[in-house]
């Protein structure tokens, strides 16, 4: 028995864990599939928008830079055009050249110089004490001579300050000549370092050999070879270089922090603008929504698991006792069978005994009979003779008796419904009983409620209860003579009967058998052990209680329930009192 | 015991299929002033009834060939005085509710106490002939 519960335990943890694992992957399955989707999906869009927003800043910053640069230069050779080269010479009229550009630029052009083939400095208006200068070593000098229009990398030069130059060449008596003009610096790395975005993006303008062409940034790279790699690697190499659309790259620098790079061409592709961003800044948006979306996975998880185990446990319970309602059942129906297998044999086997006791005591009685006649009655044992012959008479009659309760047993035939009146079964059943009653010296009271509701069940069942109540309750009083008491109340849904008798009461031993089957305490041949068993099938068939109740010496008391029909009114408690 | 009664002995037909039962029947009866005729099936019964006259029947209900109810109910048609005592071997007082309901004057259980026996059939006939 203990093995079979243990298997059926590991059967129910085994069934809990299956439907634990199966709730569980059905609801994650479904659930990641879409997250799936909806992040990659998300994440491919956002980064293209990020990666079209950034890219048409910079092309947008490049082309404003480029742009300062060209109308900057544009503005030098028209000036370097509007004079001779005698003008020119004279540092007067340079310094009043310069005064008004000031005025109509600012100071966005800090000097100007004329320079003559040979790299002196003929004239010089400006801040710095540059007259006597000679540029003639200087590299850009060497560049400028060589070209008609010309615009340096930023450098220190001479003046020890960052700066760069662009410089027109023009000729006079054949020689060559150059107007050259200082851009300011500061003006030109305030329009670079206005670029920002989020926390950390920032621009910078680096040339073709990864040189600043912008102050510092505290937030760039110590290592600024890096920033040379990046303008060699991907825009050297790139022919995207010779194109307007920006560059990407990105990668990681160092640690675990990425950064984008976005550039831009300036000056035909000899400088390159800058933008680098983190990629977390520049993401954060997709880095917050990854966040969120990872707490809500997380959350359904845990809600889903727990889900699953309550739903697992639930259902194992479920199942657990509905296997066991069905166990029951199985054993009711096949109690069920056996009880009406019993019956028919019950049956057959009565009305097959009864015909030949029925001949066997009246043959007995036939001796019987001639007994009578006078020549048996000197017989020596003629007391005997009628003694044995009356045991036949009251044996075979006492094989009918059980006969007749086995046919009772096995009837529960009517079982048509109908709705009558409890007190008024009690009375017939009462005057019935009553003669029997009588000859045990029993009496019996009626404490009847005549405002009774009906009841709704099989009359003949209810008949076979009261009869075997009753029949028990005069068999337990002894031949002193006792006291039965039957009454019906109601109370609330139920109506309840009893019947209280003053016999011999039951031990508390037996008190938990009297409804098995074939229990019974009377003599052998007397009690067939059947009647309460039957009582108890009949009453909790209505969905009935039957309840007992016994002091050894005093008596016991039966109380039936009986569920009230839906049908019926609720009556108030009037008692009548008959007695028989 | 009242084996030999002054007045004029009851005439009785006592219908049942086992003979042993009958013939014990008869002289256990007749020691009683209660002559009875045995038939051993309805029709034998029913022949019976046409030719002679009977005070009672006494008519078992489980019969080969017609059962106790159908012989019954002829009784009635033919013989509708005559008071007609069921005899059942299986205690259903179903089938014995359903006799008195065709007609029948009472029901005993097999096996019983000849004194009951003789009782109902002796109120039978006396009620019987207080009516007529």
């Amino acid at each position: 028995m203990d093995s079979k519960a243990g298997v059926r335990a590991d059967y129910y943890k085994s069934l809990k864990r299956n439907i634990f694992i199966a709730v569980v992957i059905v609801s994650f399955i479904p659930l990641l599939i879409f997250g799936g989707i909806i992040r990659y999906v998300f994440q491919t869009s956002y980064t293209d928008r990020v990666r079209a927003h950034l890219a048409t800043m910079v092309k947008k910053h490049a082309l404003e830079i480029d742009t300062f640069l060209t109308e900057r230069q544009a503005n030098i050779v028209s000036l370097a055009c509007a004079y001779t080269y005698e003008q020119y010479a004279d540092n007067t009229f340079l310094k009043e050249v310069l005064g008004r550009i000031q005025n109509a630029y600012g100071a966005v052009i800090t000097d100007l110089g004329i320079i003559n083939e040979n790299g002196e400095q003929i004239s010089y208006a400006g801040p710095f004490q540059l007259e006597d200068a000679n540029y003639s070593d200087s590299e850009w000098f060497r560049h400028a001579i060589s070209s008609d229009i010309y615009t340096s990398d930023v450098f220190m030069g001479l003046r020890g300050q960052p700066h760069f130059i662009v410089a027109v060449r023009s000729y006079e008596n054949g020689k060559p000549w150059l107007f050259r003009a200082t851009i300011d610096f500061r003006a030109f790395n305030d329009l670079v370092q206005s670029i920002h975005m989020g926390e950390t993006g920032f621009a910078f303008i680096i040339n073709r050999d990864g040189e600043m062409q912008t102050d510092f940034s505290p937030r760039m790279e110590a290592d600024v070879n890096r920033y040379s790699k990046i303008f060699t690697q991907t825009i050297t190499d790139s022919p995207a270089l010779l194109s307007d659309e920006p560059l990407f790259d990105s990668f990681e620098s160092g640690t675990e922090k990425e950064i984008i790079y976005v550039a831009g061409l300036l000056k035909k592709g000899e400088w390159a603008l800058i933008f680098q961003q983190d990629h977390r800044d520049a993401y954060s948006n997709l880095y917050q929504a990854r966040r969120v979306a990872l707490l809500t996975l997380v959350l359904g998880g845990i809600s889903i698991i727990l889900m699953a185990f309550w739903v697992s446990r639930h259902t194992a319970i479920r199942i657990a006792e509905a296997d066991k309602e069905k166990e029951i059942m199985n054993r009711q129906v096949i109690q069920s069978g056996h009880l009406a297998s019993i019956g028919m044999l019950a049956a057959g086997i009565a009305h097959e005994i009864n015909n030949p006791v029925a001949i066997m005591v009246e043959e007995a009685g036939w001796i019987e009979d001639l007994m009578e006649d006078e020549e048996f009655q000197e017989s020596e044992n003629l007391a005997e003779f009628t003694r044995a012959l009356g045991q036949i008479r009251k044996q075979g009659l006492r094989c009918r008796d059980i006969t007749h309760k086995l046919l009772s047993f096995a009837r529960r035939s009517d079982q048509r419904i109908q709705f009558f009146n409890i007190n008024d079964l009690i009375r017939e059943i009462a005057e019935l009983i009553a003669q029997h009653a009588r000859y045990n010296n029993v009496t019996i009271t009626l404490k009847l409620n005549e405002n009774l509701p009906h009841i709704e069940a099989s009359q003949t069942e209810v008949e076979q209860v009261l009869f075997n109540l009753i029949n028990n309750a005069i068999d337990a009083i002894d031949k002193k003579g006792g006291h039965i008491r039957i009454r019906t109340w109601q109370d609330g849904g139920m109506i309840r009967f009893d019947i209280q008798d003053t016999g011999s009461g039951i031990p508390g031993s037996d008190l938990e058998h009297i409804f098995d089957p074939f229990f019974t305490t009377k003599p052998v041949g007397v009690g067939t052990g059947l009647g309460l068993s039957i009582c108890y099938g009949i009453v909790k068939k209505m969905d009935g209680d039957i309840i007992v109740e016994s002091t050894v010496g005093k008596g016991s008391r039966f109380e039936i329930r009986l569920p009230v029909p839906e049908a019926e009114m609720e009556p108030e408690q009037d008692w009548g009192v008959n007695i028989y | 015991m009242t084996s030999n009664d002054s007045t004029d002995p009851i005439r009785l037909l006592l219908v049942d299929d086992e003979v042993e039962f009958t013939s014990v029947m008869v002289k256990r009866l007749g020691r009683r002033n209660i002559r009875a005729m045995t038939a051993r099936n309805g029709t034998e019964a029913i022949a019976f009834i046409s030719g002679n006259e009977f005070d009672a029947a006494v008519l078992d209900l489980k019969m080969e060939g017609m059962d106790g109810l159908e012989v019954l109910k002829i009784f009635k048609e033919k013989s509708p005085e005559m008071p007609v005592i069921m005899l059942t071997g299986h205690g259903s007082h179903q089938a014995a509710e359903e006799g008195r309901a065709c007609g029948a004057f009472d029901y005993l259980s097999k096996p019983y106490e000849i004194e009951d026996l003789t009782r109902i059939i002796r109120n039978a006939v006396s009620e019987r002939k207080e009516s007529a």
